[in-house]
């Protein structure tokens, strides 16, 4: 692995580095019963993973999401509750430097 | 060539006019203020096509040269004391992203209390940064060292930020005859930059990044080996400023009358021109008296200071400025490459502190001072009271009593009684 | 700065430089001119001057403006009265020129006296031409405004070499 000059390395690290694997034992579940596409559970997210776009759209991306339970608490018609983990954890990933390994690693 | 009278800040602005810049941001704060006026008046005239963005503050200027040099263009800013001070945090930024900015500090003091004079705390303050710095004599040299400044800084086997620093007032308002180059003698020694890694869209990259304890170490490394590569570079360039401006160029240091010299003065900046002359008058008297004159500052170039001093026997380093609690940074960089024995023994020296005037008396009352001090204090005034300080107690400076073996603690009973 | 510029317009060399105490327009302050034929390398205070100009005569009542100033050394105060009326007890050679006076009347205002007080500079002391110095003023300030200082200089200049002191 390299250090580059400046440690200056390339873009995309936030996507690469899987912040899922950092769920310990609850992820968010959208019920879809009665939800009103207020869009406030993707705002409140501080990973910015939640996607929605209508009523009953709305989902977490469980690769980066972290299970904090903002989405949850903030929902103003409970329709998203925090059930146990259920396993399925993505890897952790640290960010490179290396252009090689960035995009070995790369999927997207 | 053209020698004209100019104001010390308007020679710096023309230095850096004649580098052309991309971007300048600056904030203002006496006594730089001239400088990024006089380059705000070109720009507004046209007269120099550079993009000059007025900061809220010198930690956003500071910031906008680093965004500005990570796009891969040439920038500029200014700055003094608490101005600098504040844009600490954003230079140890551009210098681990390797970032070859180049700035000017007008030396003056810092608060508390407060004080618009000069003197060199506020620079000294930042040496650990990673940020080139280099002390100018006169107004001259401090035109000169912005061109020096940029092809050291932009050189790839440095790529640091630079300083260029000025006394205040003493240099920066003063007037004498300085030389401007031409554009074309000015293109002959400065190359356009061209950066190693840059921000573009095209080819995305990500600065200041994220270092985990695996790599946070190695990229300090990195930095370290840059400066110790600045000192070559620094004697590269300064050999070719001089053959392509035919005028010297101490980059590093300037030796004066030290050849046989017994007892050598060295300083950074404007005092040096006194200690100058009280070289010549002491000679005069049959003295062997020599001066070193510091240019760069950081790298501290420890070989060369090595090779010049070691012939004495007797250094006085005189600075503006001291490391409160130890002595001046000056000081213990000298005394760092002169351990052991058989070497010279090198004393230390405070005086100018807040534009207090260093005159041949101040010098020549260093070299007066007969014990080991490393933070003697010169000029103090006999007629101020200090609070909270008896008489007797404001004028004791300790000094060091090298070799005295300090008087052992009576023993007490307990795990460590034998 | 003017008088520094005139000096090595004439081939000397020069360094000026000020020091001030507050940050503000008409707080007192000194400024110091070095003339020499040689680089000038002391950039400390001028504690023995050759010369001493006043600009503003109303320093004379809380400074000892002459402290310092060498035998035979001359100085040059702006002021529309007397040196006797003054009060000035100085064994140094000073003359008094209405520096303010001209410059009101020729550049309406009394406190642009700073030129006309260099135009008496030069006919007391000899140390910079008078023609020097109108080259420097006129090329700092084109036009009218140059002229004018210019005049000034000139008038100031006849006062001090018609007293003859």
């Amino acid at each position: 692995m390299k250090v580059t000059t400046g440690a200056v390395g390339l873009p995309g690290t936030s996507r690469q580095n899987k912040t899922g694997s950092w769920r310990i034992n609850q992820r968010p579940h959208f019920l879809h019963i009665r939800c009103t596409a207020c869009d406030l559970c993707a705002l409140c997210c501080p990973e910015g993973c939640i996607y929605g776009n209508g009523r009953n759209t709305y989902y977490s991306d469980y690769e980066y999401c972290k299970g904090c339970g903002n989405c949850a608490a903030v929902c103003p018609v409970d329709d998203i509750e925090m059930e146990p983990e259920k396993g399925g954890l993505p890897e952790g990933v640290f960010v490179f430097y290396d252009e090689e390994e960035f995009r070995h690693m790369s999927t997207a | 060539m053209v020698r004209k009278m100019l104001e010390g800040s308007q020679a710096v602005a023309q230095a850096v006019a004649l580098c052309r810049p991309a971007v300048i941001c600056a904030y203002p704060i006496t006594p730089q203020t001239h400088i990024v006026a006089e380059l705000a008046d070109m720009v507004a005239s046209g007269e120099l096509k550079s993009v000059y963005v007025n900061a809220d503050s010198e930690h956003s200027a500071a910031s906008v040269c680093l965004g500005a040099s990570a796009t891969g263009v040439r920038t500029f800013t200014s700055t003094s004391s608490q101005g600098l001070l504040l844009m600490g945090e954003v230079l140890f930024n551009i210098a681990g992203m390797r970032l070859p900015v180049v700035l000017s500090c007008v030396n003056r003091a810092v608060s508390a209390p407060l004080n618009i004079w000069n003197d060199q705390q506020d620079s000294l303050s930042l040496r650990d940064s990673g940020t080139i710095q280099l002390y100018a004599e006169n107004n001259q040299e401090a035109a000169d060292l912005i061109y020096l400044a940029y092809r050291v800084a932009e050189d790839h086997r440095v790529l640091l930020p630079a300083m260029v620093c000025l006394d205040g007032y003493i240099l920066s308002h003063a007037w004498e005859a300085v030389e401007i180059p031409t554009p074309k003698e000015v293109d002959a020694f400065l190359p356009p930059y061209s950066p190693l890694y840059k921000l573009d869209p095209e080819e995305p990259r990500t600065f200041g990044m994220y270092a985990n304890p695996e790599v946070y170490t190695e990229a300090r490394y990195m930095l370290q080996r840059a400066m110790e590569e600045a000192v070559t570079a620094i004697q590269e360039a300064s050999h070719n400023f001089e053959l392509i401006f035919s005028r010297p160029m101490p980059g590093i240091l300037e030796e004066y009358r030290t050849e046989d010299a017994t007892t050598v003065i060295l300083g950074m900046g404007s005092l040096v021109s006194v200690a100058k002359d009280v070289a010549d008058e002491l000679r005069g008297q049959g003295e062997k008296v020599g001066v070193v004159k510091l240019v760069s500052y950081r790298p501290f170039p420890k070989e060369m200071v090595y090779e010049a001093l070691k012939g004495a026997s007797d250094v006085l380093v005189l600075e503006k400025g001291i490391s409160l609690g130890s002595a001046g940074p000056l000081l213990l960089d000298v005394r760092s490459v002169l351990h052991g024995p058989h070497q010279p023994r090198v004393r230390g020296f405070v005086c100018g502190l807040g534009g207090r005037d260093v005159t041949r008396q101040t010098i020549k009352a260093a070299l007066a001072e007969k014990e080991l001090v490393d933070a003697r204090f010169l000029d103090l005034k006999a007629d101020l009271e200090l609070e909270g300080m008896g008489q007797a107690n404001r004028d004791r400076q300790p000094a060091l009593a090298r070799g005295a073996r300090r008087k052992r603690a009576p023993r007490k009973e307990g795990i460590n009684s034998a | 700065m003017l008088l520094a510029s005139a000096a090595f317009e004439e081939g000397k060399e020069a360094l000026a430089f000020p020091t001030f105490g507050a940050e503000r327009m008409g707080a007192p302050m000194n400024a110091f001119v070095r003339l020499a034929r040689e680089p000038i390398r002391d950039r400390s205070q001028v504690k023995e001057p050759d010369y001493v100009l006043v600009l503003d005569p109303t320093l004379l009542r809380g400074f000892d403006v002459f402290a310092g100033l060498k035998e035979g050394g001359v100085g040059v105060i702006n002021s529309p009265v007397s040196l006797e009326e003054l009060g000035v007890k100085t064994k140094a050679r000073v003359i008094t020129v209405p520096a303010g006076k001209i410059a009101e009347e020729v550049l309406g205002r009394a406190d642009r006296a700073n030129t006309a007080l260099l135009g008496a500079f030069a006919a007391a002391t000899g140390e910079v031409s008078l023609q020097a110095l109108i080259r420097v003023v006129e090329a700092h300030w084109p036009g009218a405004v140059g002229q004018k200082n210019a005049r000034a200089m000139g008038m100031a200049y006849n006062f001090a070499k018609g007293t003859g002191k």
